[in-house]
């Protein structure tokens, strides 16, 4: 079985609201002191992937990214979290590429690195949020897709995908190839690779290409357009429950709730 | 071409979500000079159309055998026909599973642009634009969407409902051309226990997160509470990761927008992706050891106390107040 999984690096989601700055003017978020991480929701995929190939007795896993130099770090660490083989498509262009072209330059790349049996992606990014590159990236490869899944299993050829659905999970059988949204679930918390595999991976071979390289000219974005980006500013000012002892406090937070719950 | 076309699911009935699109679709509709239109999938979806066929100019149903449930190829080919016919400038979906895994892919069959999670949706002369929260919920972005026609999932119980018309709307019955795609296929579905009461529509909630420390804490403490108050369960991420609790319990930007009267939140931080879920709360209340978590910074009111002390004197102090006629 071959599994491709796409990889984002993105900027730290856990930066605290208070540090987070953008440039409205060039409507991107500035990195600050910020890291760069790999997307949670990719590592949920890989993690998916690797434990699938445990569970499978073996499959080659692939980690494909579309970004700048600085992601050949999500990958490494995808390498050193043991998958087998990492390529790197260099975004050269300005600005952030709308997720048609991501999904374009992904498929391109798809299509020149080998034949798969399953195409993985997050469920979304930990940054824009946008939540199309799965999708987008099946209809351009003529695939059928299904997104939000926990869990995959094969059987006698076939995949069993578990997915979350907004009031339980749905249980799909495919054929593959098929393309295939993660979402994070208790069984899919990315693992912690050992420092030193880290370090070993940076010997290991990594295919870097950009998107001329696959045909493709730097269009600039066709599909969105971020016009506007702003931070909203909105506090309320929290009544403190008061008082010296903790009957008195509770006391005082629980008048709130009932008079919160009377004025319904 | 103007005209703006809704996509609707039998199942959901004409739900808070069902009603909040419907509202965006008439003024969004308005803005453009064009005409309402809904499209209701499923099985029962005559009975739904006729519900909206109030609020709508014309509905179509699509309920032929093959659409009797959800089957992410087979919807997403017969709405590419439909939307082909019906050449809408805009079409609008929900926040369901099935309305945000369906909104990308159709776009791109139709040739248009996609976004989700909108806020807002305007025309802005030729242009169609889209407000929604991005980075966790620490920024908001205004997306102005290029191909048309525009395919957005929207947090439609965000929005006001569509008045209704003075006539109905025509309802007809689309004649669809449906080929069996058996490359993937729903085998089961399993529903959450509990999971039919939906958060989404939910009054109180009291949501626990990783402060909780295990599956107990929920059981013994914040359930007997969320009784008591009348109210919902929920978690924050850190609380269903760990398997405490089920995914359909999270609330945030990656799980359910709730709109409650008061989010009640124990023992949750109130990151940025989780306050993304809460931010139609009415008031918005904490229970946190730290006096420095910024889920403080959202509440109206709030107390700085272990949870495990508080809860069950609170439970106390609520019964004693319910029990006198409250
Ligand atoms: C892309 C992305 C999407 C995400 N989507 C979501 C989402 O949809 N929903 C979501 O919730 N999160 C989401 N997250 C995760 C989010 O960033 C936070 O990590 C998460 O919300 C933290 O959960 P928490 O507040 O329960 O845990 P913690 O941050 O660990 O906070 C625990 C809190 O409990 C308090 N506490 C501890 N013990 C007690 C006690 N005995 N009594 C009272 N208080 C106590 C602590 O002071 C602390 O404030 C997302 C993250 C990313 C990167």
């Amino acid at each position: 079985m071959n599994i491709l999984v796409c990889l984002k690096q993105i900027l730290d989601p856990e930066v605290p609201a208070r540090d987070f700055r953008v440039d409205a003017a060039r409507r991107e978020a500035e990195q600050g002191s910020a890291n760069l991480v790999t997307n949670i929701f990719c590592e949920n995929a890989l993690e998916t992937a690797l434990q699938l190939r445990e569970r499978a007795g073996g499959a080659t896993i692939t980690v494909l990214s579309y970004g700048r130099p600085t992601a050949e770090d999500s990958l490494r660490k995808a390498l050193a979290m043991k998958a087998d083989a990492a390529a790197l498509v260099l975004d050269e262009g300005e600005g952030t590429p709308d997720p048609l072209n991501v999904a374009r330059v992904l498929a391109a790349a798809i299509k020149r690195l080998g034949a798969f049996d399953l195409v993985m992606t997050g469920r979304e990014a930990g940054d824009w949020g946008a939540g199309q590159t799965g999708g987008l990236l099946a209809e351009e490869l003529g695939l059928p897709c299904v997104s939000f899944v926990d869990g995959i299993e094969v059987e006698g050829g076939r995949l069993r995908l578990r997915r979350q659905t907004d009031t339980g999970w749905e249980l799909f059988e495919a054929t593959p190839p098929v393309v295939v949204t993660v979402t994070n679930d208790e069984h899919n918390v990315p693992r912690i690779p050992k420092v030193r595999d880290v370090m070993m991976s940076y010997r290991q071979p990594l295919t870097k290409l950009t998107p001329a390289d696959l045909g493709l000219a730097a269009d600039g974005n066709d599909y969105y357009e971020v016009a506007e980006l702003s931070i909203p500013q909105k506090e309320t000012r929290c009544d403190f429950a008061g008082g010296d002892t903790l009957d008195e406090k509770v006391e005082a937070f629980a008048r709130h709730v009932v008079e919160v719950t009377r004025g319904m | 071409m103007n005209d703006v076309l809704i996509i609707l699911f039998a199942a959901n009935g004409f739900d808070k979500g069902a009603q909040g699109l419907a509202g965006a679709g008439r003024r969004l509709a308005g803005e453009s000079g064009g005409s309402l239109r809904a499209v209701v999938l499923g099985e029962g979806a005559e009975t739904l159309a006729q519900e909206v066929a109030r609020v709508a100019d014309a509905v179509v149903v699509a309920d032929q055998a093959e659409l009797s449930e959800y089957q992410p190829e087979t919807y997403l080919n017969a709405l590419a026909q439909v939307c082909r016919e019906s050449k809408p400038r805009a079409v609008l979906l929900g926040n369901d599973t099935y309305s945000q895994e369906l909104t990308p892919r159709l776009a791109h069959r139709l040739g248009g642009s996609a976004a989700g999670d909108g806020v807002e949706v305007r025309v802005d002369g030729d242009a169609l634009r889209v407000g929604r929260q991005v980075y966790g919920g620490k920024a908001h972005a205004v997306l102005e969407l290029k191909k048309s026609p525009a395919v957005v999932w929207l947090r439609a119980r965000s929005f006001a409902p569509a008045a209704p018309r003075e006539t109905s709307g025509d309802v007809t019955r689309a004649a669809l051309d449906i080929q069996a795609d058996t490359r993937t296929r729903v085998v089961e579905r399993r529903r959450e226990a509990g999971g039919e009461s939906r958060l989404e529509e939910a009054r109180v909630i009291v949501s626990g997160g990783r402060g909780i420390g295990g599956p107990e804490g929920f059981e013994t403490e914040l359930r007997p509470l969320a009784e008591l108050l009348g109210a919902q369960l929920a978690a924050s991420r850190a609380a269903c990761d760990a398997g405490w609790v089920p995914p359909t319990w999270q609330v945030g930007q990656t799980g359910k927008k709730v709109t409650p009267e008061l989010y009640l939140a124990v023992a949750i931080t109130g990151a940025s992706q989780h306050m993304a879920g809460i931010s139609e709360a009415k008031t918005i209340a904490a229970i946190n050891t730290d006096p420095d978590a910024p889920i403080f910074k959202h509440s109206r009111f709030g107390i700085v106390e272990d949870y495990r002390k508080v809860v069950p004197l609170l439970r106390e102090k609520l019964k004693r107040v319910l029990g006198a006629g409250f």
